[in-house]
C-alpha cells in the first residue's frame, strides 16, 4: 500500500519536475499551472504515505534512511506550497521541485522494510527533535533554489541582459525577501534541532555532546547559517552574498544527511 | 452595401504630405460632412493624426465612390491628384475591415501596440457619430474594432513591455524593487528625459522626491513640481545612502560619481540595493559603479537596448494579433454577407405569402358557405406549406458558403424574382 502512494508520489514529483525544467527553457504562465497541479498531486499522495506509515508504525516515520529522506521532502514541497501560495510566482517551482524529486528518488532506491523501533528512539524526544531538524533543513532547501533564483535574476540585471527569465522572475529584493525568510525560519529550527538533540542524548546515554560525526556536521551547518544571519544584521550581508552562502549552506546541509549516513559511522546511521 | 476605406499613413506618405492632406480643428467637421453630402456616399467617418489620414465610407457604388472622395479630397485640400495618388490606399469589404480592426488593434502604428491610436479612433468615430455622418455599417465596424483591439491587449502580450526610454526605467526599478511605492527617489540634474523617467517613477508611487541641481533656482522650481525638497549639489552624495533610485542628467563634462564614492556610500546604505540611471551624455556616472555589488547602473544606451528588445518582443507577438484580426474579420464579414441577401429573403419572404394570400381568397370564392373552424384549418394548412417551402432557401442564403452568389441567382430564376424587387 505504502509502496503503491510512494510510487505515485515521485510518479506526480517527475512530471512537475519536467514540466518544471521545460518551463524554464520555454513556458509561460499555463505550464506553471500544471506544474504545480502535479506537484499537487504528488503531495497529497506523499502525505498519504507518510500517514499510512505512522498509523502502521506507531511513530513518526523517519527511522529509516527511506523514511528520513521521504520526509525530508515532504517538508520541502509544505514550504515551498506555503511560498507560491504567499507569493505566486510560478516559476519557483522549477527550482525547487527538482530536489525535491531527485531526493524522491534516491529514497527510492534504498530500502523501505519497516523496521521495529529500537529501544534508543523509543522516546517523544524522535518527535521534537526531528520535526525541528527536517522543517529548518526544508527550509534551507528551498532557500537554496531561491539563492539559485536571486543569482541568475541579479545577473540579468548586471549584464544588462534581458533575455530568458528575466521577465518572470521576480525583483531581487522580493527574491532576497524570501531567502531572509527561509533563513530567519531555518536557523532557529536547526538551533533547537541541535538542543533538542543533545538534552535527548542526555536523557538517552547520559551525554549531551559525543563528538559523533552528524553532531559535528550539524555543528558546521550552524556556523554557516549562523555567518548568514548574524552577518544580515550587522555587516549587511544581504543580496548576493546571502544567496552565495544559502547555496553553500545547503551543500553542507545535504552531506550532514546523506553523506554521513553512507561515508561515516555515527548514532544517526540508520540500520 | 460596401464598406470603403481612403487613407495614406506614415508608411505610404511623407510627413509633409500628411500635413498637407490633414483635417485639423475645424477642417475636420467641415471634411467630414463634405464627404458625407457626397451623393455615391451613405455612411462617412474621418481620422486625422499625425499617422494617419483615412477616411470611412459605406457606399453602393465603390468605383464612383472612390473617385468621387479622392476628388474631394484634390479639391478640399487644394493639391494636385497626381501629387497623393501614389500614397493612397483604397481597402474595401473584407481588406478595409481587416485594415480597420488592424489600426484599432496598433497593429499599423509606427511603434506598434502604442495605445494612443485606439483612442484617436474612438474620438473620430464619436465625433462622426455626434455630426451624424454614421449609419448601421459603420456603427458596427466602429463597435467591433474596439472590441477586438480589447481582445488583441488581453491575448497577446503586444502592449505589454516599455517602448519608450522612460518607462523601460520603470519597468527595470520593479525587476529590482517590485513596489516603488515607499522608495525614495532623487533626481539629479535636469533634461526632457530625466524629468520624464521622473514623472514616471513618481506616478508609479516613488515617494521623498529629492532634487538636486548645480543651478538653485532651477532646483527649486523642479523640487516643487515633483513636490520634493531640494538638495545642495554638493550634498548629493550624502543623500545617496538615503536613495534606493537615482535619475542622473548633469551636462557635466566628467564623472560626478566615482567608484569609491558609491562604495563608501554601499557601506552606509547596508548594501541595500540602489538604482542608478545616467542619462547624461557624456556619462556622469563611473561605469565601474555597476560592478559594486547591489548597484544597478544602466545609462542611456542600455535603457536603448531594454526599449529595442521590447520593440522586437512585440512585433513577434504582432504575429498572434494578425490571427485574432483575422478571426474577427471572418465574423464581420459574415455579418455583411447575411445583410447583404436580407433584401432578397423578404422578397422571397413577400412573395410566398403573395401566392398564399391569392390562393386562399380563390378557395373562399370557391366554397363560400365553409364554415369558419374549416377556413381557419385551410388556412393553417397554406401557412405551414408556405413556411415549409421557404424555409430551407432562407437558410441557404443566410449562410455564408462560397456558392452565395450562384444560389443568390438561382433562387431569384425559381422564385421569379427579379433584380428591381430587391431593392
Amino acid at each position: 500500500m505504502d509502496t503503491i502512494l510512494f510510487e505515485l508520489a515521485v510518479t506526480g514529483y517527475f512530471v512537475a519536475t519536467v514540466l518544471g525544467i521545460f518551463d524554464i527553457f520555454r513556458g509561460g504562465k499555463q505550464s506553471s499551472k500544471l506544474m504545480i497541479s502535479f506537484a499537487a498531486a504528488g503531495f497529497a499522495v506523499h502525505t498519504s504515505c507518510i500517514l499510512y506509515r505512522y498509523v502502521v508504525g506507531g511513530h513518526l516515520p523517519v527511522t529509516s534512511m527511506h523514511e528520513a529522506t521521504s520526509f525530508f521532502a515532504w517538508c520541502i514541497v509544505l514550504i515551498y506550497f506555503f511560498l507560491e501560495f504567499r507569493y505566486k510566482i510560478g516559476i519557483m517551482g522549477s527550482f525547487t521541485l527538482p530536489i525535491v524529486f531527485l531526493m524522491m528518488l534516491s529514497a527510492a532506491f534504498l530500502p523501505r522494510a519497516m523496521a521495529p523501533l529500537s529501544p534508543a528512539l523509543q522516546s517523544n524526544w524522535l518527535w521534537i527533535h526531528t520535526i525541528f531538524a527536517f522543517v529548518g533543513n526544508a527550509a534551507f532547501a528551498v532557500a537554496f533554489g531561491v539563492g539559485i533564483m536571486y543569482l541568475l535574476q541579479e545577473h540579468y540585471l548586471k549584464s544588462k541582459h534581458w533575455g530568458g527569465l528575466f521577465q518572470r522572475l521576480p525583483s531581487v529584493q522580493v527574491l532576497d525577501d524570501i531567502n531572509h525568510k527561509l533563513i530567519n525560519i531555518g536557523f532557529p529550527f536547526l538551533t533547537m534541532a541541535i538542543i533538542t538533540g543533545s538534552l535527548w542524548a542526555e536523557n538517552t546515554w547520559g551525554r549531551y555532546w559525543r563528538w559523533d560525526p552528524k553532531e559535528v556536521w550539524s555543528l558546521i551547518t550552524w556556523f554557516v547559517y549562523a555567518v548568514v544571519f548574524h552577518l544580515r544584521l550587522t555587516a549587511g550581508w544581504r543580496q548576493k552574498r546571502a544567496a552565495l552562502l544559502s547555496i553553500i549552506g545547503f551543500i553542507v546541509v545535504l552531506f550532514t544527511f546523506f553523506g554521513v549516513n553512507l561515508l561515516l559511522k555515527s548514532v544517526h546511521t540508520f540500520q | 452595401m460596401n464598406i470603403l476605406v481612403i487613407g495614406l499613413n506614415h508608411k505610404t506618405a511623407s510627413v509633409e504630405l500628411r500635413e498637407r492632406l490633414a483635417f485639423n480643428g475645424p477642417k475636420l467637421e467641415e471634411g467630414l460632412l463634405k464627404v458625407r453630402q457626397l451623393s455615391s456616399v451613405n455612411e462617412a467617418g474621418l481620422l486625422s493624426t499625425c499617422n494617419r489620414v483615412e477616411i470611412y465610407l459605406a457606399v453602393g457604388d465603390r468605383v464612383a465612390a472612390a473617385e468621387a472622395v479622392i476628388d474631394f479630397i484634390s479639391s478640399f485640400h487644394n493639391i494636385e491628384r497626381r501629387e497623393f495618388e501614389k500614397s493612397l490606399y483604397v481597402y474595401n469589404n473584407s481588406e478595409s475591415v481587416r485594415h480597420v480592426f488592424r489600426v484599432a488593434s496598433s497593429l499599423d502604428s509606427m511603434i506598434v501596440g502604442e495605445p494612443q491610436v485606439l483612442g484617436q479612433l474612438k474620438d473620430a468615430f464619436d465625433f462622426a457619430l455626434a455630426k451624424k455622418t454614421t449609419g448601421v455599417f459603420l456603427n458596427r465596424l466602429m463597435k467591433k474594432a474596439i472590441s477586438t483591439a480589447k481582445r488583441v491587449r488581453t491575448e497577446t502580450r503586444i502592449a505589454e513591455n516599455a517602448v519608450s526610454i522612460s518607462f523601460a526605467a520603470v519597468e527595470l526599478a520593479k525587476k529590482i524593487f517590485t513596489e516603488l511605492s515607499g522608495k525614495s527617489f532623487m533626481l539629479l540634474g535636469a533634461g526632457e528625459m530625466a524629468e520624464l523617467a521622473a514623472r514616471h517613477l513618481v506616478n508609479s508611487g516613488v515617494v521623498d522626491v529629492k532634487v538636486a541641481n548645480r543651478t538653485y533656482e532651477r532646483c527649486c522650481e523642479l523640487a516643487q513640481e515633483f513636490c520634493g525638497k531640494a538638495v545642495r549639489f554638493e550634498d548629493f552624495v550624502k543623500e545617496l545612502v538615503h536613495t534606493d533610485i537615482l535619475i542622473c542628467s548633469t551636462g557635466a563634462p566628467s564623472y560626478v560619481l566615482l567608484k569609491d564614492q558609491m562604495q563608501q556610500v554601499m557601506k552606509e546604505r547596508k548594501h541595500r540595493p540602489v538604482f542608478l540611471i545616467d542619462i547624461s551624455v557624456p556619462r556622469n556616472i563611473d561605469p565601474d559603479i555597476n560592478k559594486i555589488d547591489n548597484a544597478y547602473l544602466y545609462n542611456v544606451d542600455d535603457l536603448q537596448e531594454v526599449v529595442d528588445t521590447n520593440i522586437l518582443g512585440r512585433k513577434k507577438e504582432a504575429a498572434k494579433a494578425a490571427a485574432i484580426v483575422d478571426e474577427e474579420v471572418e465574423k464581420f464579414a459574415h455579418w455583411l454577407t447575411t445583410l447583404d441577401s436580407v433584401p432578397l429573403i423578404i422578397a422571397l419572404r413577400q412573395k410566398a405569402d403573395g401566392i398564399k394570400q391569392e390562393e386562399i381568397e380563390k378557395f373562399k370564392n370557391k366554397f363560400p358557405d365553409l364554415d369558419k373552424e374549416k377556413m381557419q384549418a385551410v388556412e393553417h394548412l397554406a401557412n405551414a406549406l408556405t413556411n415549409k417551402l421557404i424555409h430551407h432557401p432562407t437558410v441557404a442564403l443566410k449562410e455564408n458558403a462560397e456558392d452565395r452568389e450562384m444560389i443568390t441567382i438561382v433562387i431569384k430564376k425559381l422564385y421569379g424574382i427579379n433584380g428591381d424587387d430587391e431593392q
